[in-house]
């Protein structure tokens, strides 16, 4: 049962994806920002862990709840530092884009600064044997990657529909003018959304440290824009959408290198985006709203 | 900038012309007549290219740190034949125009009768093309790219090449631990590592090992679980990774995860994967053998002297680089002391038929002058480097 291990391994890198497209997905629903800062918030995340963990020494518990809290802070301050301004002055996208880009550069190198662009290693931090059930190969890893991811997701769908700030937010998203004057303060709102993503992105990052132990600056490259990815594959602003596009794509990966097409595997993922987008411009489960006037 | 290029390049002239005029009369060499060395009355100059500045500089400082301690182990000892050896290395940034230019003022000015270096592969290539026009006898420490000792006659090698290191440890496979079937993981994006893996293959498949699984994987991957699912299924008894560290560190915990319960091997590349590795992590690598140019684990009593001298001249732990510089130095020493000259068509020929013990093992020269020697096996048990046996397939 080479097919089931392949789609579980798959799942398993598919659920971080998932986890850190909810991030991009989330900003972009609520201020249409492409926030490509956030692939390295994972990083900041895995850092984080690094240093309460191995240099501090605290046990797996407070090591996630410090990075949790740091990455919630530092995306909040992100946005209030680098983006509000341009936010509030209707500024034109591609300013928005380009600061996001500049922000995701610096904080590359001040991490290459304060550890060195050489690898870090981390702990075992989960039991990390395969699981033998018959005929079926489960990594323990990965299903707990799965397990905390799909609960993750189903906690943030109740925040949103069921909650005061989630209605906040949805209205916020639906039209920002209209729920200011409607007494929303759409800055918190906004603000709220960055932090919620960047926490998500941080218990990626716990996840990510778990199954690949060596962490590097420019770990959230490559990282944020599969999960980019995953999030316009899924229909960027829909949550269930940014979970669909993450697993698809970590399971498309994980198929493409087990039949032996390694060399491939990224031009599979962009052509699947490709593809989908042809047909389903506004993404999988994406809702095709026509441009407000 | 080029007034200042013009006084050095005349400074170095007038050294030259200096340290040549002092020879005349006293120098009874034959290799005053051949016109490609000169040898000063009482020494003899020996050239070097190293990138002292750069990218690359960590490898060429190590490099001449370990010639220069040959050449004062040597010249304490008396020196080749009675004459002290006068060692002149210049800078070349690793880069290959440099190298060029350094190589033309070595040859031209300083009238050195033999070269050590380069350092890296490009800057080699460069170089040996000149070094064949003008027949010096060259040796580089470090150098792997193939072609670097197949451009001439006079080119030699103290490192061995990337393929030697897959066909040593497919022998090992075979002859030591038995195994009838392996598997290779490797990065085919990256020249050292598809290398490795082309000549294990051919090696391994000669000795009559069955290759049951050939996966690949791309340079900055983290997920390799894949690929390791898929080996498992093939149940190998030896997984062969000639990766470096940093993707070591990855896929040995992949490979825990996954399951496959292959004994794994590899290359030189490895050294340095305990550091990148967490030590709750390090029993994934528990009994993994791999073969490196060189140990400080070594009990041979001439590199435990070595890293006592090195360390007490650097103020540093010497590694592989060094290690090669050292002996390529010596063996160029040997060779000019076998020659009883430094006539360059002489010093090639006893170059050629060279047996040298030195700290990388016992060194002969193939038809293609890259070393024959043995290498040095290591086990990784209970987080350390565990050095096993020097082998020779």
């Amino acid at each position: 049962m080479d097919f089931l291990s392949q789609i579980i391994n798959g799942l398993g890198i598919g659920s971080i994806y998932a986890l850190v497209a909810l991030g991009y997905s989330m900003v972009y629903g609520i201020v249409q920002l492409i926030n490509f800062a956030h692939g390295d918030i994972i990083m900041v995340g895995a850092y984080v862990t690094y240093l309460v963990l191995v240099v501090g020494g605290a046990p797996l518990w407070v090591a996630v709840l410090a990075s949790i809290a740091f990455c919630t802070i530092a995306g909040v301050l992100i946005e209030r530092v680098a983006y509000r301004r341009l936010l509030n002055m209707g500024a034109p996208r591609i300013y928005l884009l380009i600061t996001a880009i500049g922000v995701s550069i610096f904080l590359q190198n001040l991490s290459q600064l304060l550890f060195t662009s050489s690898g870090k290693s981390m702990p075992k931090m989960f039991p990390s044997d395969s699981l033998d059930l018959g005929s079926i190969q489960l990594s323990s890893v990965s299903l707990i990657t799965i397990v905390t991811s799909v609960a993750l997701m189903v906690l943030l769908q109740v925040l949103v529909s069921k909650t005061k700030i989630g209605k906040a937010m949805r209205a916020t998203s639906e039209d920002a003018g209209a729920a200011k004057l409607m007494g929303i303060n759409t800055n918190i709102t906004v603000a709220f959304t960055f932090g919620i993503g960047s926490a998500l992105a941080a218990v990626g990052a716990v996840l990510y440290c778990g199954a690949y132990p060596l962490i590097t600056p420019y770990m959230g490259g490559m990282l944020g824009l599969k999960a980019f990815v995953a999030a316009v594959l899924g229909g960027i602003g829909s949550i269930p959408g940014a979970m669909l596009g993450g697993y698809l794509i970590g399971v498309a990966e994980s198929l493409t290198k087990a039949a032996g097409g390694s060399q491939i595997t990224d031009a599979v993922v962009f052509g699947i985006l490709i593809i989908v987008l042809l047909f389903k411009p506004a993404g999988l489960l994406g809702k095709n709203v026509r441009e407000k006037v | 900038m080029k007034k200042r290029f013009f006084a050095a390049a005349l400074a170095a002239v007038m050294i030259a012309a200096s340290a040549s005029g002092c020879a005349q009369g006293s120098n009874t060499d034959s290799a005053a007549a051949s016109g490609t060395g000169t040898a000063s009355g009482d020494t003899i100059k020996i050239g070097g290219l190293a990138p002292l500045t750069g990218s690359v500089s960590v490898y060429g400082n190590a490099t001449n740190n370990g010639v220069l301690l040959a050449v004062k182990a040597a010249n304490d000892a008396g020196g080749i034949n009675g004459k002290k050896i006068q060692y002149i290395c210049y800078d070349e940034k690793g880069d290959a125009t440099e190298a060029v230019n350094a190589y033309n003022k070595l040859v031209e000015n300083d009238k050195v009768v033999a070269l050590v270096g380069d350092v890296t592969s490009t800057p080699t290539l460069a170089v040996a093309q000149q070094a064949v026009n003008d027949n010096l006898p060259m040796i580089s420490a470090t150098a792997t790219a193939a072609g670097v000792t197949t451009t001439g006659e006079n080119v030699f090698r103290a490192c061995v090449t990337d393929p030697f290191q897959g066909e040593m440890m497919a022998s090992y496979t075979k002859k030591k631990l038995g195994a009838k079937t392996a598997a290779i993981l490797y990065n085919m994006a990256d020249d050292y590592s598809s290398g490795v893996a082309e000549a294990y293959k051919q090696a391994a498949e000669a000795e009559g090992i069955t290759i049951v699984a050939e996966e690949k994987f791309q340079t900055n991957d983290v997920d390799f679980k894949s690929q390791l699912t898929s080996i498992k299924g093939k149940n190998p008894d030896v997984l062969f990774l000639p990766v470096y560290y940093q993707d070591l560190a990855q896929i040995a915990v992949q490979v825990k995860q996954t399951g496959v319960k292959a004994k794994l091997m590899g290359v030189d590349g490895w050294d340095g994967v305990l550091d990148k590795i967490d030590k709750s992590n390090a029993d994934a690598l528990q009994g993994s053998y791999f073969c490196s140019q060189y140990t400080a684990e070594s009990t041979d009593s001439k590199v435990q002297d070595f890293i006592k001298a090195y360390k007490a001249a650097y103020k540093a732990e010497p590694n592989m680089f060094s290690v090669l510089g050292y002996d390529a130095m010596n063996m160029m020493i040997q060779a000019i002391k076998d020659a009883g000259s430094t006539d360059s068509d002489a010093v090639i020929k006893a170059m050629a038929a060279l047996k040298f013990k030195g700290l990388t093992g016992d060194i002969t020269f193939d038809k293609d002058r890259n070393p024959v020697k043995t290498c040095a096996i290591l086990t990784i048990k209970d987080d350390a480097y565990k050095f096993v046996e020097y082998y020779k397939k």
